[in-house]
Parts: C-alpha cells; sequence; structure tokens
C-alpha cells in the first residue's frame, strides 16, 4: 500500500510540475493545488498506513492506534494551501483586470520587452 | 569575565550609546563621551605596564564556540600592549582634535559611534589570542574604516576612497581566513600561543607555505604594502582626525602587528624573510618615491605613510632571522631589528599623527592643501609651523628627534642583515641597505617640502580660500602634546624602550626570552659608524636634491600614465560589474517557467545526484500494508484524472478533475484512519472548487499552449525528472526509521490534554500556539484577498485621494 501511494504522489509531483511550468496563470495555479494534494498524501504515508485504529479514545480495549501527527500536520496544511490558492487566485484575477493578460510572457514587464 | 574583554567591549558599548546621547545643539559636546571612554582605559592600561615589563602576561577566555575551538580569548603581552596603547592615547587626542575641527553641523552622532566602533575592533585585534576572534574583529575594522572613509558621503571621491579601501582589504582578509583555517587544520588549535608552541615543528608541512602567504596577504593589504597600497592615498578623502588616527597612526599598523604576532609561528623560514623584507623595503622606496611628486600635503603624507610602514615591515622580516639560529649571539644581534621595528612603530605614531593634525589645521584656516598654492604661513601660525617641523624632522631622520634614533637602528640592522650567512644574503642581500638608504634620501625630500613649501617662502593669500590665521588653541592641544613626545622620547628613548618596547620584543621571540634579555640600549651617539655616515649621506644628498628638484623630476615621465595600478584597479571594477550585468541579464528572463526551471534542475541535480553517488537506494515492499481492489481502483482513478488534467481541452474539466484528485484524497484518508482530515479536505476542497469556478467567470478561457516542441520536450524532461527523484527519495526513506515514532506521547491526550480526539487536541493544545498562527495566516491571507480585489493601485488612486 504504502509502495502504491508513493507512486501516485510521484505520479501527482510530474502532473503539477509540468502544469507549473506552463504559460497561463491559471494551470500554474492549477499545478499548486495538485502539489498540495501530493504532499498530504506523502506525509500520512510517511507515518505508517493502517497501523492501527483511529486515532480517538473511547474503548478501553483499543490502544494501538494509527500514528496521529501526520493528520494533525496535515490538517494545518490543508487549511493553509486553501489559503495560499485563494490568495493566487485573487492575484490572477486582479492582474488580468489591470494588464489584460493571463498569459505569463506577457506579464514579464517592460524591461524584457 | 575577565577585565580584559571588558576593554574591547566598553567602547562597542558606547558605540551603542552615543546615537541614544546625541542631540543637535546641546550644551556638552558629543565628543566628551567617547574621550572619556578612551582616556579611561588608556589609564587603565597604562597600570598594566609595570606587570608586562617584569614578564607577566594575562589572558582571560570567555566561551563562544568551544566545540571548534572559538573563544572570544583576550591576551594582553608585550606587543599588545603597545598597540593598545597606541589605540587609546592616539584615540584620545585625535577625538580631542576632532571636537574643534568638525563642525557642529556635521553628523556627529554618526562620526563618534564609527568612530568607538574602531577603537573596539581595533583592541580587539590586538587583543585576541584566538585566530577567529581576531579576524572577526580584523573585519570590523575594515567595515568602521569605510564608514569613515564614506563620512562626507556626499562627495563621489570619497564613496570611491572608501569601496577601494573595502575591497581590497576584505579581500586580503578572506585570504588570512583561509590561511587561519589552513593553520587549524594545521594545529588543531585556534589559539595563537597554542600555534606558535606547535608550529616550529611543523615546517614541511604542505599547507605551512600556502598558510603563510596567505596570512601575509591580509597583512599586506591592510597595512598598505606595494602594490596593494593604492588604497590608502584614496583613503585620505576622510576627515583629517580619521587620517590622523586610522589611516596612519592605529589600524594600517594592523598589518604590521600580524606580522609581528606571526613571527614566532613562521620566522626563521627564507620565504617568511624575503617576502617581508622584500616587499617592506620595495614600499618604502615606492611609497617615499611617490610621496615626492604629490601637491595635496594629504596624499603626500599618505604616501609617506606607505613608505614607512614598508620600513617598518621590512625591519620585521629582518628581526625574523633571529629565529633561525635558535639560542645564540647572533640570535640576539639580529632581534635587534625588532626591536627597532617597535621603536619606530611608536615614533612613527606620534610624528605622524602630528602632521596629521597639522595638516588638518593648515586645511582649516586657509581651505586648501595644495602646496602649490600654501607658502609663508610660518610668521601667521607659528605654532602650527613649530609642531610641523618637529614632526618632518623626526620623519626625515633628524636629531634631536625620535625619528632620528629609530632611523639609525634602520640603518643600522640593513647593514648587518647582509653578514647573515643565508638566504642568499652573500649575492642580493648587498641591496638592501642600498635600497633603504635611496628610500631615506626621498623620504628626507619631501619631509623638506611639508615643511619649507607650507611655510616659507612668500605668503600669497589670494590663492588661499581664506587669510590665515593661527588654529584655535584646542585643536592645537593634541599635535603639541605628540610633537612633546617626539621630542622627549630622543632624550629619554630607554624609559619606553625598557618598560614598552622590551617586553614585546620578548613576545615576538619567547623562544629566545627565556634565555636572555633581548632589550637593546639606545642611544643618539654611537660612534662615526656606517649607520651614521649614511644618515650624513641622506641628509648631503637630500638637501642637494631638494634645491635641485629641475635636475631629477624628469625620472617621473618615464613612468607612462596609462599603466598605473589604480587604472588596473580601475579597469577590473569596470569589468567586474560588466560580466556580473550581462551575466545576471542573461539567466534572469523576467519568465515564471525559467526560474522553476533553474530550481527544478538544480533539484534533480543536486538531491539524484547525491542519491546515486552515496548509493542510498533503499526499497522493499515488505513492510507495506495489503492493498484492496477497492484501494486499487482509487489509486488508478486519481492517476488517470491527473495525467487527464494535461490534456483537459477546457478549464472547466481541468477544474472538476482537480476535484476528483481532491476528493479521492478524501476517499484515502477515510482509509487511513483519518476521519477528520477527510472531513476537512471534503469541505475545502468543495471551496476550492467553487472558488475556481468564481474565479473563471472573471478570468479567459484557457487556450491550449503553443509550444515549440523543444519546449514541450524539456517540459517532460523536467517534471518526468523531478517526479522520478521524487518517488525514489520517498521510498528510501519510507523504509528506514532513524527514529522512534514521538506519537505515543499524545496518545496520553485525555489525560495531559482532556480529550479523547488525539488529532484535536495535537492541534488546539499540544501545538495550539501553532494553530493559532495558522489562524493568523488565514487573516493575513484574507486580507490580502480583500485589498487587491478592493484597493485601486496606481494613478487612479492618486485621483481618488485628490477629490
Amino acid at each position: 500500500m504504502e509502495t502504491l501511494m508513493i507512486i501516485l504522489t510521484g505520479v501527482l509531483v510530474t502532473i503539477a510540475t509540468y502544469l507549473v511550468l506552463s504559460k497561463s496563470v491559471i494551470r500554474v495555479i492549477l499545478g499548486t493545488a495538485v502539489y498540495s494534494h501530493a504532499a498530504h498524501l506523502l506525509i500520512i504515508t510517511m507515518g505508517g498506513l493502517k497501523t492501527g485504529n483511529v486515532p480517538i479514545l473511547g474503548d478501553e480495549d483499543i490502544s494501538t492506534f494509527v500514528d496521529p501527527l501526520p493528520q494533525a500536520l496535515i490538517l494545518t496544511s490543508i487549511v493553509i494551501s486553501f489559503a495560499v490558492t485563494a490568495l493566487v487566485l485573487v492575484l490572477a484575477y486582479r492582474a488580468y483586470q489591470t494588464l489584460g493578460t493571463d498569459n505569463m510572457e506577457e506579464l514579464r514587464g517592460s524591461k524584457y520587452e | 569575565m575577565g577585565t580584559l574583554n571588558f576593554i574591547v567591549l566598553i567602547p562597542f558599548l558606547a558605540a551603542i550609546f552615543i546615537p541614544l546621547f546625541y542631540k543637535k545643539g546641546s550644551r556638552l559636546h558629543i565628543g566628551l563621551l567617547p574621550m572619556i571612554v578612551a582616556v579611561s582605559l588608556f589609564i587603565y592600561l597604562l597600570t598594566y605596564i609595570p606587570q608586562i615589563a617584569n614578564g607577566k602576561t594575562f589572558l582571560h577566555t570567555i566561551s563562544w564556540i568551544p566545540s571548534y575551538g572559538i573563544n572570544f580569548t583576550t591576551y594582553l603581552d608585550g606587543l599588545s600592549l603597545i598597540l593598545a596603547l597606541l589605540i587609546t592615547g592616539i584615540g584620545t587626542l585625535v577625538i580631542l582634535y576632532s571636537i574643534y575641527y568638525l563642525s557642529e553641523n556635521e553628523q556627529l552622532g554618526h562620526f563618534y559611534t564609527y568612530l568607538m566602533l574602531f577603537m573596539g575592533a581595533m583592541l580587539g585585534v590586538v587583543l585576541s589570542d584566538n585566530m577567529m576572534g581576531l579576524y572577526v574583529f580584523w573585519e570590523l575594522t575594515s567595515i568602521s574604516s569605510f564608514l569613515l572613509i564614506a563620512f562626507w558621503y556626499q562627495r563621489k571621491r570619497s564613496r570611491e576612497g572608501a569601496q577601494k579601501s573595502l575591497l581590497i582589504t576584505v579581500s586580503g582578509g578572506f585570504g588570512m581566513l583561509v590561511g587561519f583555517l589552513m593553520i587549524y587544520s594545521m594545529t588543531g588549535t585556534m589559539s595563537v600561543r597554542e600555534v606558535i608552541q606547535i608550529m616550529p615543528g611543523m615546517t614541511d608541512h604542505g599547507l605551512f607555505v600556502p598558510a603563510m602567504l596567505l596570512i601575509l596577504l591580509g597583512a599586506f593589504t591592510k597595512s598598505a604594502q606595494f602594490p596593494f597600497h593604492i588604497w590608502l592615498p584614496d583613503a585620505m578623502e576622510a576627515p583629517t582626525p580619521v587620517s590622523a588616527y586610522l589611516h596612519s597612526a592605529t589600524m594600517v599598523k594592523a598589518g604590521i602587528y600580524l606580522v609581528a604576532r606571526f613571527t614566532p609561528v613562521f620566522g626563521g623560514d627564507g620565504i617568511w624573510f624575503w617576502v617581508v623584507t622584500g616587499v617592506g623595503l620595495f614600499t618604502l622606496f615606492w611609497g617615499s618615491f611617490q610621496a615626492v611628486r604629490q601637491t595635496d600635503l594629504k596624499a603626500l603624507l599618505a604616501f609617506s605613510t606607505v613608505s614607512q610602514l614598508g620600513m617598518i615591515m621590512s625591519m620585521f622580516g629582518m628581526g625574523s632571522v633571529a629565529l633561525n639560529f635558535g639560542y645564540s649571539t647572533e640570535s640576539v644581534f639580529y632581534s635587534q631589528a625588532t626591536f627597532a621595528a617597535l621603536f619606530h612603530l611608536v615614533n612613527h605614531s606620534t610624528f605622524k599623527g602630528a602632521l596629521f593634525m597639522v595638516v588638518g589645521i593648515v586645511d582649516h584656516e586657509v581651505g586648501t592643501r595644495d602646496i602649490r598654492r600654501l607658502g609663508g604661513l610660518a610668521t601667521i601660525m607659528p605654532i602650527t609651523f613649530t609642531i610641523s617641523l618637529i614632526g618632518s624632522f623626526s620623519m626625515a631622520g633628524l636629531p634631536p628627534f625620535n625619528g632620528f634614533l629609530s632611523k639609525e637602528m634602520f640603518f643600522q640592522a640593513a647593514v648587518d642583515i647582509t653578514e647573515l650567512g643565508l638566504f642568499h644574503m652573500d649575492t642580493i642581500g648587498n641591496l638592501i641597505p642600498i635600497l633603504a638608504w635611496v628610500a631615506s634620501i626621498f623620504t628626507f625630500v619631501y619631509s623638506m617640502i611639508i615643511v619649507f613649501q607650507t611655510f616659507l617662502g612668500p605668503y600669497r593669500e589670494e590663492r588661499l580660500e581664506r587669510p590665515a590665521s593661527e588654529g584655535p588653541g584646542g585643536m592645537l592641544i593634541s599635535p603639541v602634546i605628540l610633537a612633546a613626545f617626539v621630542v622627549l622620547i630622543f632624550f629619554m628613548p630607554n624609559v619606553l624602550g625598557n618598560y614598552i618596547i622590551r617586553p614585546a620584543v620578548e613576545s615576538v621571540f619567547p623562544t629566545l626570552a627565556a634565555e636572555v634579555d633581548l632589550g637593546v640600549k639606545i642611544s643618539a651617539w654611537h660612534g662615526l659608524n656606517t649607520a651614521l655616515w649614511m644618515t650624513i649621506g641622506v641628509i648631503v644628498l637630500g638637501i642637494l636634491l631638494y634645491s635641485f628638484p629641475k635636475a631629477w623630476r624628469w625620472i617621473y615621465a618615464i613612468f607612462p600614465t596609462g599603466w598605473s595600478l589604480n587604472s588596473l584597479y580601475n579597469f577590473t571594477l569596470e569589468q567586474g560589474v560588466k560580466f556580473s550585468r550581462t551575466f545576471t541579464n542573461g539567466y534572469m528572463t523576467g519568465l515564471l517557467r525559467h526560474y522553476m526551471m533553474y530550481i527544478y534542475l538544480f533539484f534533480i541535480v543536486l538531491v539524484a545526484g547525491a542519491f546515486i553517488l552515496t548509493g542510498s537506494y533503499d526499497f522493499t515492499i515488505s513492510g507495506n500494508a495489503e492493498i484492496s481492489t477497492f484501494e486499487w481502483i482509487i489509486a488508478m482513478t486519481l492517476i488517470i484524472a491527473a495525467v487527464s488534467i494535461l490534456f483537459a481541452k477546457s478549464r472547466l474539466t481541468a477544474i472538476l478533475l482537480n476535484s476528483v484528485l481532491g476528493y479521492g484524497v478524501a476517499l484515502f484518508f477515510v482509509i487511513f484512519r483519518a476521519p477528520d482530515l477527510a472531513l476537512t479536505q471534503m469541505v475545502i476542497e468543495t471551496v476550492t472548487t467553487v472558488l475556481f469556478l468564481v474565479a473563471y467567470y472573471f478570468l479567459p478561457e484557457w487556450k491550449r499552449e503553443k509550444e515549440t516542441r523543444r519546449i514541450n520536450m524539456s517540459k517532460l524532461f523536467v517534471s518526468i525528472g523531478v517526479g522520478a527523484t521524487f518517488t525514489v527519495v520517498a521510498l528510501a526513506v519510507q523504509n528506514n526509521r532513524l527514529f522512534e515514532r514521538i506519537s505515543t506521547y499524545f496518545e496520553n491526550s485525555y489525560e495531559l490534554a482532556g480529550g479523547r480526539n488525539i488529532v484535536n487536541t495535537i492541534l488546539s493544545d499540544f501545538r495550539g500556539f501553532d494553530t493559532m498562527l495558522e489562524v493568523v495566516v488565514l487573516l493575513i491571507a484574507g486580507l490580502g484577498v480583500y485589498s487587491i480585489i478592493k484597493l485601486k493601485a496606481g494613478k487612479r488612486g492618486d485621483k481618488l485621494e485628490n477629490q
């Protein structure tokens, strides 16, 4: 299972890298979103998969849990990546409004023209 | 903490407090504070003289990075004491002088802060026993010198001079640092005292000569030795008190101090002897030769400082051979050159300090330093004239001034060294006294120029900016004190010799000092020997050359003007700037894709490269959890969805495929026993998709990316490279557990945090602070979103404000 998950994250990273290298701003933002999926899957895989129960105390009998720390980290990360995506999207919107293009090559600035 | 460490730190503390106390137009002059600091340090250091003269030394250590042997260690012996006394003593006089020299309208707060910074750094250099400490303080002196040269930063020449001095001294400092590290790798210690004990047995080590040459590079750049002397004349753009203090009396002596300090480490070696003596002698000659042609008094003094520093340097070179003999009468004989060097070091600080201050007074009173415009000031400025007479005659080596004594000792040492049967002295060694003698003639000539062309001859008021008058009393105090020392040392040289210079010689030759008294009896009259004849020759020829300048000045025309060291420096600087501009513009294309490419390629080369080189690849599926059919299906769906994003025709398809990824991840979270994550992921994924859809309303439909085949291939290559590297590293990491997991601690969450959901207690309790900051990030992002949408930038914003 772990190997499969790592290969899956590897594919996601490849796709995300390809998207980030694109010209269109939307593709770049999409790339960063795919990156965060890959990162979340990687973190939870690194903690070991299906090694115990849901990390919620309750029944006295159950004493093995899956690693709760990666879960806490991912929870933070999900929220943060949402904030970043929102900010970048709005930035793209504003850039398009002001400059009339979403093409990275045209967004280089006057210095290079 | 030892009191010695305090001595170094007090000026730094003063540097912090000066800007706080400084207020324009207050009744107490801000210069009083640094002056009090300097004078109390000076008096405190004076109390050490009796103990140091008895051969005692003081060592205090404050641990800094003990695991690397780096500590803030202060060590006071004879050699450090001389320098420390000069730093604080001359410092006091210079600050007193500057109170009257600088107008109240200058940025005095800055000035005295920099000056205190320098004083602390310089004391640190001479008192540090640890090589790293020494290096740090060494560079601090360069930085404070930079700040002080550029004090009048409105002037272009000041900025250029500051830049030049910084570039040259700091690159030399880097060389020195490398030399120190080499010594550390050879001896395993950072302490100079310990190095002195270990090093004599390691002269055959491969790093011995490189380390020696690199340390000398640091010393030569700092002490303005040929060919690095070019920064010193340009440094004269600094206010005159700074020139008197840093660029003649103290900072430029740091290089000489370094040579003296490392003489017991490298001395006795032929290369050390020839490099130090040779460079010193040539600098002596070149500096004096160039000084004669200067028309600006400060430039003249700068070249004369270069020349005098070369002279001191060469004497340390000559003295170092004493270490070649072990203990014998010969070694004592040659160690006298070192004695002379230290003696001249003190003498030079007295007379050159006085001369700089005199030039400052002249400049201050008449508004020019050009000797072609000056003349006839002797009757108008009698005290200034007297001081400059004393200073110049001492520099020229005339009695009854201290320069005569050390000049004689220099000649004596230059003659004595020819009898040395080592290091090919029998062939080219005879050049040493000849070069020394010729250089001294030029020294005599420029010393005469300073006095006579400024103060005698016709007084032509129309050529001056202001009519001349004697300088204010306060400005005269410091040079008068220095001039008094010039005369006093001539009549009582042995007081200085016994109590201050002898202990310093002993710390340069610790092995010899244990056997025999290295003191030298200085006497003004020592019979009609070669040295005296040389002096008489210098005076006769010097007067002739001064009287008939037209007969020999054509020599200067021989050197083509385009081929100077300065033009080499300027050329290098210009080419450097040009090259870096071309290079930077070459790769800073302004394209996000290029920058990302650099990062990715660097990542691949570095990580994959290191991975392959170290052979860390490690992969096994043995510890894996089993995979159910259901999980296979989700994983495959995700892979297909991800790949399809690349081929999506419309942006709507793309964002839906991205949602597939997000919900798939949420499903995985369910399977991996993470209900909180699954819930959060579901919510966030939904909101993100909505957000994208809203943004799509305002953004244009995405077009097919029209790219050349080459670009597409390179994108593909880089992406697969990154993905492959990522996968391989992750697989290797997955199968290696270096530490026990720490999560068992959190499983006690009910007792520790009163919650049954472990993940939630981690977020809200164990790492609550982290979560709070996460909320702050959300807040910042929210503010960012709001302001990006709402605020109108540029011209439109201005109009709104004006309405």
